[in-house]
Formats: structure tokens, C-alpha cells, sequence
């Protein structure tokens, strides 16, 4: 995609052409937002103070889906597992060994990874669809052993509790107090999935989605490439798992399941593939539907009586399935190319043809 | 490995199998005419059985013609999906084909409970469950001599569902509709421009896909009750394929026999964990196929060219 740059404004220097925030009125901006996501405690509910967490935490997952699915091509349904794998690592050296908590996250994230790349393996030999399958196979294999493996440490399928990460002397006890830490961690995964995919790495990532034969034959390593785009991906998911972890205090094999790594594929096509700013658009915009229909259920209740009960467990699949599908036939870019679409015609205002 | 318990296992595995042939076949079905992998197989499974229940407990008709009736609904559903919600994705990348039928499988898990709730159902009894066949085998482990309990209703689904994957592939084989379906699973733009209507085979193969899933459904149904987890029973299934060969009809029979015999076999094993690992035995044995053999046991291998 052609950068667009607005007229007259023009790069006297290489740091200024490659910079991301361009200008004051955008630095301005972008530090207004964050200041009114960071002040957000101070003036809005607590649910919706947890529902920006969880927002957040979507984001870093999807963040990494983005670098492996949307960047590199290799279709994924397993981020999901890689989330319970970052998730119990955490969760363990927390409460058993008494670790710190963001030398648990940074475990998390490389044990995530590793795990990552050994169900990235098969990817060497296989692609497309096949690929797809294998990751599948992550997604029931890695519950499985957290499961059966270790009774005494793992807990079965009941599950183990997580401790509330506490860090200079703060206990990250409420969705409140909990969001500073996912917000935090969510600017540096921004940044680097940012400058992953305008370095070497990224264009390399592109190459190989585009067409891996002819990227091998231009001398980009298949093997190392795609290996680096699974590890990375894991390791997002390990750190929002781990996050995630945390926040819900507990986590089992069905903590993290295949319906989520289904969901974090489709906010990665609602938001648009492919895009940084597609990871945030659509997990923000797919948790808001999923939580519309949360809130919407007891208008249903009344259409349907007889399934009162589960009515949320019926409507969240269903919004969201005929969410992905509407986007897929209607908007397959998704909306961070409808946000280019927008700014260019601002940009071109009044003569926008 | 507890060696009396072994032939049970492994034929009551191998008769497990059979419904997973069955439903391994909607999904080649589908993907040797449009290259479209259908996560919401199950889901179509699951809609079928719902369909029958509804008609003959619900409305009180006989249970063939409630069958019979819940598979004329299923085959205009998969006409319909296919119209609907694939046709616009003709040409779109991979990802959003998989993503497509990834979204119908929420859509319509979430449809299903909406109107049918999510209660466990009493799925009626079409084979017995009584009785079962005792078969005496010429087997002696350490003087007992071995003898196989097959339930009645396991015996008789593996039978109807062998029966109805060697209809269709019957029908693939013989018939003028399923010449035009092999050619049109051959090479789109060829077969159109021999003058084949291929979006009408589209439909057709989504059709018979609605078809072989209520069948499925019913016999997966009749065995082991009614609720809305019938349709994660599909995900042993994609394994079958897998194994099989994507586009392989015999493959599925083939494909579905070796899960089962894989889920039963490791269940004679005396260590818990081993026993446990029925479960995922079907993903073990895809990650395997994938690293050996990835186009399956009769899978067409495909050479790629720049």
C-alpha cells in the first residue's frame, strides 16, 4: 500500500520519513487517548473498566495471530492453546516458586514460544490448509496435557488458581488497578509488533505470504522465517494468556478453548489482515459485539423462553459467527482499510475523486 | 497392554469408526467439488439429528418419515449455505474460506441452541440397545478363551454407515451427476467450458453434504443421546480425512476405520494416562500423517509451479 502523505507536507530528513507519529498535532493526540485510557478508572464503571482490559488483552493475542496469519500466511487455530500454555506458566511460577510477576510473564512468553515453535514444525512441510490442521492438533493436544499430565502440579481439569500479581508494592487486585498493568504491556507489544513488520523481519514475513516459492528463491529462508512467525505469535499469545491468567485468577485446560482461537481469527479479519491497526480495530470491535450480546439477552429471553437459560452461551456464537461471515462477503479488508479509505478521502476533501 | 481386552477393543474401535467414515464423506464430498474444507460439518450433523427429533418427538410423525423429512430440510439448508454464504466467496484467499465456514459453525451453534435449547435430549431408540451379539473366536489369552460383546446398535450404525459411503461412492462412480462432479472436482474452468453448470454441482455436493450429515447425526444421535456437543464429535473426523486423502472417497472408509481402530486401541493400554489419550489419539495420528505423509494414504499429491 502506497503511503499516502498529505500535500505539502514533505521528509526533510530519513528519521522523519521513517517516523510513525509525524506530526505534534498527532503526538497531541495519541497522548490525550492514552491519557484518557489510563485516567479511565477515575470516571468510568467497572464494567467497563474490565471490558477495556479485556479488550486489551484480545489485542495482544490478536497482535501476534496478525504477525503470523496476517503477515506471514500461515493460517492458525491454534493461538488459543498457546494462551493456556502462557497462561499456566505464569500461573505456576507465581504461586509455587514465588517468582515476581513480570519475570513470570517473560517466562510465560518464552515458554509459549517454544511450545510454538514446535507446533510450528510441521509448517516446513506443509501449508495452506494442512497447516491449518496442525494447529488444530495444538489446540487439543496442549488441554489435553494440561489435563492429564502432572496431576499433582497442573490439577487436573479442575485448574489451578492464580495468585494477583503484585509489583512495587501494589497488589493488581481489581479490574481498576489491573488495567495500568494491560495497558502498559500492551503499548510495548504495539511497538514491537510495529517495528516487526516495517524491519527486514516483516518485509521477509510478507515475501513468504505473497509467494513462498518465489521468496525461497530470492534467498529467504523458509525454515527460518516461518519459525520466527510462530515463535513470535506464541509468544504474544503466552503474554495475554499469562495476562488473562492473572486477571480471572484461574485458569484451565477450558480457560483458553477452540472457540477463542476461532474468535481471535475472526477479529483479526473484522479489523483487517495484515495491518497493526486492523489487531486493534477488530479486537475492540468484536468484544464489543460479543458483549452486545451479552447485554442483549434478556430482550431474546423473551422471543425464546424456552431457552432462557442459555441464552448468552446461544448468542455470543451466533453474533459473532454472523458478524465474521457479514465482514467476509461485505468488508473481506476489513476495517482498517475502510479507515485508509476514509483518511484518503479526507485527505483529497473536496475533490475526492 | 491387557491382551484379553485387546480384540474387544479393536472391533468395537474399528465399529466406531464407521460414522466417522460417514462424516469424513460430507467433508471430501464437499472439498473434491469446491476445494472448501467445511468446519460446520458438525454443526450440519447436529441440525440433522435436531431436525428428526423435533419432527418425530415434537410433532409426533412417524420416525422414517420424520428421517426422510429431516433430510429433504438438510439438503435444502446445504443448498442454501452454499448459495448464500459461499458463492461470494468465489476467489477469495483460503483464509477466508476456512474463516467462512468457521463462522457458520458459531452461526449455527448459536442458531441451534436459540431455537432448541440446550437440554439433553432422548433420542429414539432405532436399533436396540439390548441383547448384545456375543461372537465366540478361536482366541485363547492364558486359558480364557476370548470372546467379542458387540452392542447391537454399534454393529448396525457401522453397517448403515458403510452402506451409505458405498452408495455415494456408487453414485460418484456411475452416474452422469457424479461424472459431472469428478470433473468439475478435476478442474473448474474446464469442466465449465464443457459445458458442465458447476455452480449447480456446487449446490448439489452442499446438498448431499446436508444429506450424509443427518444420517450421521441420527445414527450418532441414536447411540449416544441428544445435546448440542453432537457436533464436536466432527472434530474426530477431520483427522479421518486427513488420513484418508482429501479427496478420496475410499479414503474416508479407510481414514474413519483406522481412528476408530486408533481410539480403541489405546484404551487396552493398562496405564491411565495412555487410556486417557483416546481422546486426542485422532490429532496424534493427523500430526503424524502431516509430517509423513501430508496428502494422506490416497490423497492426490498436487506439484506446485511458480
Amino acid at each position: 500500500m502506497a503511503i499516502q502523505r498529505p500535500a505539502g507536507e514533505f521528509d526533510y530528513s530519513y528519521a522523519y520519513d521513517m517516523s510513525t507519529i509525524r506530526q505534534r498535532w498527532q503526538w497531541a493526540l495519541l497522548l490525550l487517548f492514552l491519557a484518557a485510557l489510563y485516567t479511565l478508572p477515575l470516571y468510568a464503571s467497572q464494567s467497563i473498566v474490565s471490558l477495556v482490559n479485556r479488550i486489551g488483552i484480545s489485542i495482544i493475542a490478536v497482535q501476534g495471530l496478525n504477525l503470523l496469519t496476517g503477515y506471514t500466511g500461515q493460517i492458525s487455530i491454534g493461538q488459543a492453546a498457546f494462551m493456556t500454555v502462557g497462561g499456566y506458566i505464569s500461573a505456576l511460577l507465581v504461586n509455587s516458586l514465588g517468582w515476581p510477576f513480570p519475570a513470570a510473564l517473560l517466562a510465560a512468553a518464552l515458554g509459549a514460544g517454544v511450545i510454538g515453535l514446535l507446533f510450528g514444525l510441521p509448517s516446513l512441510r506443509v501449508k495452506g490448509f494442512y497447516l491449518t490442521m496442525a494447529t488444530l492438533a495444538a489446540q487439543f493436544i496442549i488441554p489435553w496435557f494440561t489435563r492429564q499430565a502432572f496431576p499433582e502440579v497442573l490439577n487436573g481439569a479442575q485448574g489451578v488458581n492464580v495468585n494477583v500479581p503484585v509489583m512495587f508494592g501494589v497488589e493488581f487486585n481489581e479490574p481498576g488497578k489491573y488495567i495500568y498493568l494491560t495497558l502498559t504491556i500492551l503499548i510495548v507489544t504495539t511497538t514491537v509488533a510495529h517495528n516487526v513488520s516495517r524491519s527486514r523481519l516483516g518485509r521477509a514475513f510478507v515475501a513468504i505470504r505473497d509467494n513462498d516459492l518465489a521468496a525461497e528463491l530470492l534467498g529467504v529462508s523458509l525454515f527460518k522465517y516461518k519459525l520466527q512467525a510462530f515463535f513470535l505469535a506464541a509468544v504474544y499469545a503466552g503474554v495475554s494468556g499469562s495476562l488473562m491468567a492473572h486477571s480471572l485468577r484461574h485458569i484451565n485446560s477450558e480457560t483458553f478453548n477452540l472457540v477463542d482461537s476461532v474468535i481471535l481469527l475472526g477479529m483479526l479479519v473484522v479489523g483487517g489482515l495484515g495491518t497493526n491497526l486492523g489487531a486493534i480495530f477488530g479486537a475492540t470491535v468484536v468484544e464489543l459485539i460479543i458483549e452486545g450480546a451479552t447485554l442483549s439477552a434478556p430482550f431474546f429471553v423473551k422471543l425464546f423462553p424456552a431457552t432462557a437459560a442459555g441464552m448468552i452461551q446461544a448468542l455470543r456464537p451466533l453474533f459473532f459467527g454472523f458478524t465474521l461471515m457479514l465482514f467476509l462477503i461485505f468488508e473481506p479488508r476489513g476495517l482498517a482499510h475502510r479507515w485508509q479509505l476514509f483518511k484518503a478521502a479526507w485527505r483529497l476533501r473536496p475533490f475526492s475523486h | 497392554m491387557n491382551w484379553q481386552l485387546l480384540p474387544q477393543f479393536a472391533v468395537t474401535g474399528i465399529l466406531a469408526g464407521g460414522p466417522l467414515a460417514l462424516i469424513a464423506l460430507g467433508l471430501v464430498l464437499i472439498f473434491k467439488a469446491s476445494y472448501i474444507f467445511n468446519f460446520a460439518q458438525g454443526q450440519l450433523l447436529l441440525l440433522g439429528a435436531l431436525f428428526t427429533w423435533w419432527l418425530s418427538i415434537g410433532i409426533g410423525l412417524n420416525l422414517w418419515l420424520s428421517i426422510l423429512l429431516a433430510v429433504v430440510i438438510m439438503s435444502l439448508v446445504g443448498f442454501a449455505i452454499e448459495r448464500l454464504a459461499l458463492r461470494p466467496m468465489t476467489g477469495q484467499p483460503l483464509l477466508s474460506i476456512i474463516l467462512m465456514t468457521l463462522g457458520l459453525s458459531q452461526a449455527l451453534q448459536g442458531l441451534a441452541l436459540l431455537v432448541f435449547g440446550g437440554a439433553q435430549r432422548n433420542f429414539p431408540q432405532i436399533f436396540s440397545a439390548e441383547d448384545p451379539y456375543i461372537i465366540a473366536t478361536p482366541l485363547v489369552h492364558e486359558g480364557n478363551p476370548i470372546n467379542l460383546i458387540l452392542k447391537q446398535n454399534l454393529v448396525w450404525s457401522f453397517v448403515v454407515a458403510i452402506v451409505g459411503v458405498v452408495i455415494i461412492g456408487g453414485f460418484f462412480q456411475y452416474t452422469r451427476t457424479g461424472l459431472a462432479m469428478r470433473a468439475t472436482s478435476e478442474d473448474h474452468e474446464l469442466a465449465q467450458s464443457a459445458g458442465l453448470r458447476i455452480r449447480r454441482i456446487f449446490g448439489i455436493s452442499w446438498g448431499l453434504a446436508g444429506v450424509v450429515a443427518t444420517v450421521g447425526g441420527v445414527l450418532l444421535a441414536t447411540s449416544s443421546g441428544l445435546d448440542l456437543s453432537l457436533s464436536l464429535i466432527v472434530l474426530a473426523a477431520f483427522p479421518a480425512v486427513l488420513l484418508g486423502g482429501l479427496d478420496s472417497i475410499p479414503g474416508t472408509i479407510v481414514g474413519g476405520l483406522m481412528i476408530g481402530l486408533s481410539q480403541g486401541l489405546v484404551k487396552v493400554s493398562k496405564v491411565a494416562v495412555v487410556r486417557n489419550s483416546a481422546e486426542i489419539m485422532p490429532y496424534v495420528v493427523l500430526m503424524i500423517v502431516l509430517l509423513i505423509r501430508p496428502e494422506g494414504l490416497f490423497g492426490q499429491k498436487r506439484i506446485e509451479r511458480i
